[in-house]
């Protein structure tokens, strides 16, 4: 009962205080105002490098496995790992065969150069050719397609088609139809069969947009055989993807007669150890950027325990007053709390009015929102910031004497 | 028990930083019972204003036994004589200590705030205090729209409202012209009729004498502590 009384009387006397105040509150408020825009739209920022990069990932799709010479993020030694031996496309055979968990596997060899293609007197160069069989869709699943993909058939007789990514498409079609037209890789004549949609992300080059699909058996005949090869392989059950890369692991190391205890001379790539690596560098930019920007609301504090102290000076007198009149020690310190944390309150809300806006001009750039949750936080470190400031300025107006602060003037 | 104040060899002495101490207060026996009217009187430096400050529990004595009530207020904390100081005195001063930015009901309601009385009694409470005092039509009023002998008024109220076994008032005319002044000994002198125990601080010898009781301050002690001879009153002090 008594605290709650209390408590009416404080935010009432701190409210009468900040409006008889307007102008310094106002710019005393601004520090605050500041340091939750820059935090707000911090945490927003973040926010959509998250998105980016979760979007871009899922272009690997969580559910396939990409067995491989190289590992994609790796921290070991790069002169023992040149030393592996080249993946074979038989592998591929020996992976489907052995393993039950899997619902379909494709070679994918990658030229190491990139390549002119060209239609009439349109051309685009740097382009990555990709062979592949007529498991690629099912084993990458990556089907989102116009036209379709080449048939089992085409694939092993090696015909001479192809299907495109959506970029490779735009810059060679301007306009009309690309399927069924025939155009040039690296100078040989390829029937388009279908094109890929666009994929996007911050991995270009590992998305299907810059390559060109051409079947294997065609590819190692324009090529040759000693091109980098992936073997895909999807899973069926997600959650069973830890037992498949078990079992693929077991198939690979018996196709290449390792011995227990030896290292694996290959890697199993996945969606997870890009996210995993990723999401720990979007953590440390979040880490370094927060601390970067509370600065700016540590700054705002201060600026709030100054105003403070001067407050509680101005109003020794009022203090000597209430003291008098009986209010104990716990009142007075609550009276000026609540005051510095109304402050803080108030600059945090109308940093959120500002930083909303804000956040819809970020969203030009990088594609995010304001989370949620961070309107919690930024009213509860308001509150927390003015709590903390207004403590030692509360604490000196509690422990006044009152006869001292009734004789102030 | 009739006794509400009881000081036994009060000393009190202020460190002025060094060696240097000053003794404010030289060992002062006083008994004050209810419903008395007392006057305590003295030249500045008698150490008048450092008694009433210990009588009002603003201060604590150095050495010495004061006991209020029968509590033994000389070895309260802080938070203890803070409670004392809000259901026991009331405090009138010289220059008022209203809330400037608060309404006199405000102002009058504040103890009764820190005594966590609920909101809609304390009102009443206020407002009824108000009309006792003269300013039932006063209560939305900011001190700064008032006379000085209204806003001395809301400081009575505010006194009053928690029904305090004391009064306690330091020059509570000093800021008023004569005539205004003698309002409020009326005012006193009613509230005395209706049973206050009132305690005046005071250099003026023709505001003394509204008490019944005139206690001498000088040097720190108590130079004489005798019944007034010739009393003031107002045969038709009415409040209004």
């Amino acid at each position: 009962m008594h605290i709650l009384t209390e408590l009416k009387e404080g935010l009432a006397i701190a409210f009468r205080a900040i409006r008889a105040n307007k102008l310094r509150s106002v710019l005393t408020t601004l520090g605050i105002v500041i340091g939750i825009v820059s935090v707000t739209l911090m945490a927003t920022g973040i926010e959509g490098i998250d998105r980016a990069f979760n979007k871009s990932a899922a272009a690997f799709g969580t559910d396939v496995m990409y067995v491989e010479k190289w590992p994609w993020i790796s921290m070991d030694d790069w002169a023992t790992m040149r030393n592996r031996p080249d993946m074979k496309i038989q592998y591929a055979a020996a992976i489907e065969r052995q393993v039950p968990l899997i619902d379909a596997v494709a070679p994918v060899m990658t030229s190491f150069s990139r390549r002119r293609v060209s239609y009439g007197d349109r051309s685009t160069e740097n382009v990555l050719i990709t062979g592949t069989t007529s498991d690629y869709v099912q084993a990458s699943g990556n089907s989102e397609l116009e036209g379709r993909f080449f048939s089992p058939e085409e694939s092993s007789g090696g015909r001479p088609v192809c299907v495109l990514g959506a970029t490779i498409a735009e810059n060679l079609f301007v306009r009309g139809d690309p399927i069924g037209k025939t155009i040039r890789v690296a100078g040989r004549p390829y029937t388009v069969l279908g094109v890929f949609e666009k994929q996007g992300g911050m991995f270009g080059e590992f998305t299907s947009d810059t390559r060109i699909y051409i079947p294997i058996s065609a590819f190692q005949n324009q090529f040759g055989m000693h091109q980098y090869l992936t073997i895909n392989v999807r899973v069926i059950d997600r959650s069973k993807a830890e037992d498949a890369k078990l079992e693929i692991e077991g198939v690979m190391r018996k196709a290449r007669n390792l011995a227990p205890g030896k290292p694996n001379d290959f890697s199993i790539n996945q969606q997870e150890i890009l996210t995993e690596f990723f999401s720990k560098q979007t953590l440390i930019i979040a880490i370094i950027g927060m601390f970067i920007t509370s600065l700016s609301l540590f700054v705002g504090g201060i600026g709030i325990m100054n105003i403070m102290f001067v407050s509680v000076t101005e109003r020794t007198k009022e203090i000597g007053i209430r003291k008098a009149i009986g209010a104990k020690r716990r009142a007075i310190l609550m009276q000026f709390l609540l005051e510095s944390a109304s402050l803080c309150l108030i600059g945090g809300l109308i940093g959120l009015l500002v930083a909303f806006p804000l956040s819809l001009i970020v969203d030009q750039v990088l594609p995010t929102s304001m989370p949620m949750s961070i309107v919690g936080i930024a009213i509860l470190i308001s509150l927390v910031v003015g709590i903390i400031s207004g403590f030692l300025p509360a604490y000196r107006a509690a422990k006044m004497d009152p006869v001292e602060a009734l004789r102030y003037e | 028990m009739n006794t509400i104040i009881e000081f036994k060899s009060i000393v009190k002495t202020y460190d002025m930083g060094g060696a240097e101490e000053v003794l404010a207060l030289r060992g002062i026996n006083l008994t004050i019972d209810r419903n008395e009217y007392v006057a305590i009187m003295g030249p500045s430096g008698s150490g008048k204003s450092t008694l009433m400050n210990i009588i009002g529990c603003l201060d604590t004595p150095t050495s010495g036994l004061y006991q209020f009530n029968g509590l033994n207020v000389s070895e309260m904390n802080d938070n203890e004589l803070a409670k004392i100081r809000n259901k026991e005195i009331g405090f009138v001063f010289q220059t008022f200590n209203l809330l400037a930015r608060s309404d006199s009901l405000h102002n009058v309601e504040l103890p009764l705030i820190y005594a966590g009385v609920p909101a809609a009694e304390r009102r009443r409470r206020a407002k009824e205090t108000l009309g006792q005092v003269g300013l039932g039509d006063r209560t939305h009023h900011k001190p700064n729209e008032l006379s000085g002998g209204q806003r001395q008024r809301v400081a009575v109220a505010r006194a009053l409202v928690t029904r305090p076994s004391i009064i306690l008032a330091d020059e509570p005319t000093g800021n008023l012209d004569s005539r205004t002044g003698e309002e409020i000994m009326m005012l006193f002198e009613e509230l005395h009729r209706m049973g206050n125990t009132i305690i005046l601080v005071t250099h003026e010898a023709d505001i003394a004498e509204h008490a019944h009781r005139t206690v001498r301050l000088r040097d720190g002690m108590i130079e004489s502590d005798e019944p007034v001879k010739k009393r003031k009153t107002y045969a038709a002090a009415k409040v209004s």
